[in-house]
């Protein structure tokens, strides 16, 4: 089974889902075919000056970076996170494991065998918690649509 | 997409409605917000939570008193340098009628706030926050966010993120040392100046 990565070098500006702190970039459209397995990556901006939590924040009551892909004919599997960076912060004695600037996660996805033809739409819930160096957002989702078309 | 739009939407009204609070349209950001003249103050929305006794709280059981109403939760780091300030203001001012109350936005409850607050030694009264009341004032959706209310139960003045203790204390002590309207000193102080006027 073909494994294929997909990464995307221009975007078109109308597949990015953003909140005022994090703008997510898709593919702008992948073609599958059934029991393809795939993985699909997708950039995470985050607005200059703040940070997010990583996967792995290093204190327990930290809120964590999630992304969550809903059940479809595109089943996720495994999602990998990069390497976090460990930030000093003013209002932590020890390192934070953070994301900054464009974070890119990738999700391993099966395409069903029983896949219907034609367009579909995958759906992400990415749940983070970001900061800045004086002031921290309550924990937000925001929805990543992957636009795909199984042949 | 509709929670992500629903928070994208949430910050206009936000700085709007803690404007509106501040009795004001200043320009001015709100870190360098000073306490407004208490011609100019709206009062505190009221509400009713429940501390970690469980005991229900209103705002209004502290009327009388200067508050400072700190929004906070256990996963903010900025919080978290303002909380000893937080307790050293209320070991400090509590017999001169002031008290900090916390707000706690955690979305785990008691179960996250509790180990905490022993573990910060908080000598203030913490509530466990939530929607409604976030909404009555303002949103709230960035922390810490900390109301200085006088002891006619009006916002004097708003910060929202980390500011210095400075800054606190001087609201504090502002408003202490304001009369209070409808007090009998504050009676004797009107009709002295009256009277002197005369």
């Amino acid at each position: 089974m073909a494994r294929l990565v997909l990464m995307l070098a221009c975007a078109p500006l109308s597949v990015a889902q953003s909140s005022q702190l994090l703008t997510a970039v898709p593919p702008a459209k992948i073609t599958v075919h059934r029991n393809e397995a795939l993985e699909v990556r997708v950039t995470v901006q985050v607005k200059n000056g703040y940070h997010i939590n990583s996967n792995k924040p290093n204190e327990d009551h930290l809120i964590p970076l999630r992304l969550k892909w809903e059940p479809g004919p595109l089943t996720a599997g495994e999602v990998v996170f990069p390497k976090p960076e460990e930030r000093n912060y003013s209002f932590s004695q020890k390192p934070v494991s953070v994301f900054t600037g464009d974070v890119q996660v990738t999700t391993s996805f099966k395409v069903d065998a029983a896949a219907p033809a034609g367009p579909g739409i995958a759906l992400g819930k990415l749940r983070y918690q970001a900061c800045s160096e004086d002031t921290c957002y309550r924990p937000a989702v925001l929805e990543i649509r992957l636009p795909y078309q199984v042949e | 997409m509709l929670k992500n739009s629903y928070r994208t939407g949430l910050l206009l009204p936000t700085a709007a409605a803690l404007a509106l609070l501040m009795g004001g349209c200043s320009q001015e950001p709100q870190k360098a917000s000073r306490v407004r003249p208490s011609s100019e103050r709206k009062p505190a929305p009221e509400f009713t939570l429940k501390d970690s006794d469980g005991k229900t709280v209103q705002l209004s059981d502290y009327r009388g008193k200067v508050v400072l109403l700190n929004f906070w939760a256990t996963w903010c780091g900025p919080c978290k340098i303002e909380i000893p300030w937080f307790i050293d203001f209320e070991r400090r001012f509590k017999d001169q009628g002031f008290a900090v109350v916390g707000i706690s936005m955690d979305e785990d409850g008691w179960n996250a706030v509790k180990p905490f607050i022993s573990e910060a030694e908080m000598n203030y009264r913490v509530l466990l926050g939530n929607d409604t009341v976030a909404q009555l004032y303002g949103g709230v959706d960035a922390l810490p966010t900390t109301f200085i209310i006088d002891r006619e139960g009006k916002v004097a003045a708003v910060h929202s993120g980390l500011v210095s203790r400075r800054t606190y204390e001087n609201d504090i002590t502002q408003l202490f040392d304001s009369p209070r309207s409808g007090a009998p000193g504050a009676d004797a102080g009107l009709r002295a100046a009256v009277s002197r006027a005369k």
